[in-house]
C-alpha cells in the first residue's frame, strides 16, 4: 500500500465532517515540538480568523461569478428576438421575449435531434456498462495469464485521440454500411466509455469483500451467478457511476458525430446546434435558445449525478 | 496490493509467493480461467473490431496514399474501386522533415505541448485552490461548490457557443474592455489571441473535475495528521507541504495524467471555437481531423500518419510518467 491515509472509499458516503483546517492559525504549539504528539480523535472544529474567511469568500464569490457569467450570459442573451442581439445586449432588456423557444421547438429538428441523442446515449450507456462490469469483475476478481497486458491495453485506449481511429473507423462503417445509424455511432462511443467503465468498476469491485464472492461459491453457485446475484446487486451504485460517466460522454461528444451522421434529422445534439451558424448566416438567437433547452435537462441530471459522480471517477483512479 | 490476492479462491498470497512454472500455468490456465475469459470477451471483441482492428487499418493507411479520391466509393449505383498504393513511410518523413515540415508539424506539436502543459497546470493550481478554500469550515460552501461545478455540467459544447458569443468582435468581453480603456483584442481572429481565448475557455471547463478530485482527496486527509503537526509546531504552509501534498499524491498523480490525457486530446474546445478558421491555433488533434475531414480532397493517409505520431507521443510520456511515479513506490492505477 502505497499511503496508509489515502482510504477513498467509492461509496457515497464521504464523512463530510473530516473536513479540517488548512488555513493560517498562529500555533502556538512551538514549545511543544519536541514531545511526540498522539493524534487525538477529537473532530477540530475548523477556527479561521475573520480576516482568512473574509478573503476566502471574496475569492470564492469571484469565481462562481466566472463559473457562472457565461452560462448566465447564453440564457439572458437567448431571450433577444433578433440574431444580432447579442452585440447589443442592453437592447435585449427591453424586448425579451420566448419567441426564440418557441420557434425552435415548433419549427426546427429539435425533436430530431433529441430522438438521436436519446437513442444514441442511452444505448451507450447501456451496452457500455453491461460490458464494462463484467470486465471490470473479470480483472477485479482474477489474476488470469495476459492479466497485466490486458490493463495496459485498456489503459492505452483511454488515451487514443480522436484522429487516430477516425478514418479508419469511418471506412470500418462505411464498409459495414453503419455510417449515418445509430448503431454504429453507439458501437463507436462505447470504445471510448467501455475501458474507463471498466477501469471504474475494476476499482469498485475492489472494495467488496471477496469473501462475499467465496460464500456464493461454497453455496454452490457458479462464477456466473456469484457475479450476477451476488456482486452486481452491491455494485450498484459503482454501476450508477460507469452509467452517468457514460451518458456524460456520449452526450457530449462532438467529433464522431459530427463525421458519422450525416442525415440532419440524425445530427446529435451537438451537432445539431451548429447547424445555426454557417457561412451564410448566423441565427445566434435560435441557437442560443437551442443551447439552453439542452444545458437545462443535461445539467440538472449532472447535479443531480455529480457526488456519485466525482467520488467514483476518483476512486477508481485511486484505487491499485 | 490487491495483485497479491487471489480473489476467485479467496487464499491469500504472500508478495513472493513461489509462481507456478510457465508449462503449468498455460496446462492449468484453461481450466482454472476460463470463466475470466469468458468474462472479458465482449470487451475483447468490442475493443478488437472497433479499436485494434481500426488501429492496424490505420497503420496500413500510413503507409499508403490514401484520400478521399482514391479510397473505394459509391457514388449512387457505381461502385470505384480503391485505386491508392503503398508508399511505404514517405508520410511519416514528409510530415517529420519535409518541405513545410515546420510549419504542418512542428509548429503544432510545440503549441500543443505549450497548451497540453499550460492547461494542465492552470486547471490544477486553480483547482487545488478553490479545493482548499472549500475544505475550510464556511457558510454557504456547499453552495459555492455547487455554483462552481457549473462549468462541467452543463455539456461543452454549449458553453463553447457561449463564449464564442462573449468573445465575438463587439461581444460582451470586448465591450467591457473598451469601456475600462483597455485594448480590445481580436479574440477569435488573432493567432495570439485565439491561443488565449482557447486556454482559457478550456481552463474555464476543465477546473470543476481538478476542484471536485482534490477536494475529496482532501476530505480523505486524515485530520488527526493535521493536528499531530500542529503540535509539533508545523506553519500554516508546513502544513500544506507536508500534511496536504503528500495525502493528495496518489489523488494528484492519477487526475494530472488524466488531465494530460484529456486535454492533450481535447477537441470540442478548439473544434467549436475556431471551425477552419484557424489553422494556427489548432493543436495535434484537431490539425489531424482537419486533414482528414475539414479539407477537400480529404487526406486519409496523412490524417491516420498524424493520429498516430500523436499516441505515439502519449504512450512515451505515459510510459515516463508512470516510471517517474513508480520511482518511488507509487503505486498509480491508471
Amino acid at each position: 500500500m502505497s499511503t496508509p491515509s489515502t482510504p477513498s472509499t467509492p461509496s457515497t458516503t464521504r464523512p463530510t465532517s473530516a473536513a479540517s483546517t488548512t488555513t493560517v492559525e498562529t500555533s502556538a504549539a512551538a514549545a511543544a515540538r519536541d514531545t511526540p504528539a498522539a493524534p487525538k480523535r477529537r473532530t477540530r472544529r475548523g477556527e479561521s480568523t475573520p480576516a482568512v474567511r473574509l478573503v476566502s469568500h471574496g475569492i470564492l464569490i469571484a469565481a462562481s461569478l466566472v463559473a457562472l457569467f457565461p452560462v448566465a450570459w447564453l440564457v439572458y442573451l437567448s431571450l433577444g428576438p433578433d440574431k444580432d442581439d447579442y452585440l447589443h445586449p442592453g437592447g435585449i432588456w427591453g424586448k425579451m421575449t420566448f419567441d426564440n423557444y418557441t420557434f425552435v421547438l415548433e419549427h426546427t429538428k429539435f425533436f430530431d435531434w433529441l430522438q438521436t441523442t436519446m437513442i444514441v446515449t442511452l444505448g451507450t450507456t447501456a451496452i457500455g456498462v453491461i460490458i464494462s462490469a463484467t470486465t471490470g469483475y473479470a480483472v477485479s476478481r482474477m489474476r488470469f495469464p495476459g492479466y497485466r497486458k490486458f490493463m495496459w491495453v485498456l489503459l492505452v485506449t483511454q488515451m487514443f485521440p480522436v484522429a487516430v481511429l477516425m478514418v479508419p473507423m469511418y471506412q470500418i462503417l462505411s464498409d459495414l454500411q453503419l455510417i449515418d445509424t445509430y448503431l454504429g455511432l453507439v458501437l463507436v462511443y462505447c470504445t471510448t466509455t467501455v475501458p474507463y467503465c471498466a477501469w471504474l468498476m475494476k476499482g469498485y469491485f475492489d472494495t467488496i469483500p471477496f469473501e462475499i464472492d467465496e460464500a456464493g461459491r461454497v453455496d454452490g453457485l457458479t462464477p456466473f451467478g456469484t457475479f450476477a446475484r451476488l456482486i452486481l446487486p452491491l455494485a450498484k451504485p459503482g454501476l450508477a457511476v460507469a452509467a452517468f460517466y457514460s451518458f456524460l460522454t456520449a452526450f457530449g461528444e462532438v467529433a464522431f458525430a459530427a463525421t458519422f451522421m450525416l442525415s440532419d434529422t440524425k445530427y446529435t445534439f451537438a451537432v445539431g446546434l451548429q447547424t445555426f451558424v454557417s457561412e451564410h448566416d448566423a441565427q445566434r438567437n435560435l441557437m442560443a435558445a437551442t443551447a439552453v433547452l439542452i444545458a437545462i435537462p443535461a445539467a440538472a441530471f449532472f447535479y443531480f449525478v455529480q457526488k456519485n459522480l466525482v467520488t467514483g471517477l476518483t476512486s477508481g483512479g485511486t484505487k491499485g | 496490493m490487491t495483485v497479491a490476492i487471489d480473489r476467485a479462491t479467496g487464499k491469500r498470497r504472500g508478495d513472493r509467493a513461489p509462481r507456478p512454472g510457465p508449462f503449468r500455468r498455460l496446462r492449468h490456465g484453461y481450466q482454472k480461467h476460463w470463466y475470466a475469459y469468458a468474462m472479458i470477451a465482449p470487451v475483447v471483441i468490442v475493443l478488437g473490431v472497433l479499436v485494434l482492428y481500426p488501429l492496424a487499418y490505420g497503420l496500413y493507411l500510413t503507409l499508403t496514399d490514401a484520400n478521399s479520391l482514391n479510397t473505394a466509393r459509391t457514388i449512387g449505383v457505381n461502385h470505384i474501386d480503391a485505386t491508392y498504393k503503398f508508399i511505404g513511410l514517405d508520410n511519416y518523413a514528409d510530415i517529420l522533415w519535409g518541405d513545410t515540415a515546420y510549419d504542418r508539424f512542428w509548429s503544432h506539436v510545440v503549441w500543443t505541448v505549450v497548451w497540453t502543459a499550460l492547461c494542465v497546470t492552470l486547471h490544477y493550481t486553480i483547482g487545488l485552490g478553490l479545493a482548499l478554500l472549500l475544505n475550510q469550515k464556511l457558510r454557504g460552501r456547499t453552495f459555492y461548490r455547487l455554483v462552481l461545478i457549473l462549468p462541467w455540467a452543463v455539456p461543452t459544447f454549449v458553453t463553447v457557443f457561449g463564449w464564442r458569443f462573449m468573445l465575438a468582435d463587439g461581444g460582451i468581453v470586448n465591450s467591457a474592455l473598451d469601456a475600462l480603456h483597455l485594448p480590445a483584442p481580436l479574440w477569435l481572429e488573432d493567432t495570439f489571441w485565439q491561443r488565449f481565448a482557447a486556454i482559457m475557455v478550456n481552463t474555464w471547463c476543465g477546473v470543476p473535475f481538478m476542484m471536485l478530485s482534490l477536494l475529496g482527496g482532501l476530505q480523505a486527509i486524515d485530520t488527526s495528521l493535521y493536528e499531530a503537526s500542529e503540535m509539533d509546531g508545523a506553519n500554516a504552509w508546513q502544513r500544506f507541504r507536508y500534511v496536504t501534498l503528500p495525502g493528495l499524491r496518489s489523488v494528484s498523480s492519477t487526475v494530472v495524467l488524466l488531465g494530460v490525457i484529456w486535454t492533450f486530446n481535447q477537441f470540442a474546445i478548439i473544434f467549436l471555437l475556431f471551425g477552419n478558421t484557424a489553422p494556427d491555433a489548432q493543436i495535434l488533434v484537431t490539425w489531424a481531423y482537419y486533414l482528414g475531414f475539414g479539407q477537400q480532397p480529404r487526406d486519409f493517409a496523412q490524417s491516420a500518419a498524424y493520429g498516430i505520431l500523436l499516441l505515439a507521443i502519449l504512450i512515451v510520456f505515459t510510459s515516463f510518467y508512470r516510471r517517474w511515479l513508480n520511482r518511488n513506490d507509487q503505486q498509480l492505477a491508471i
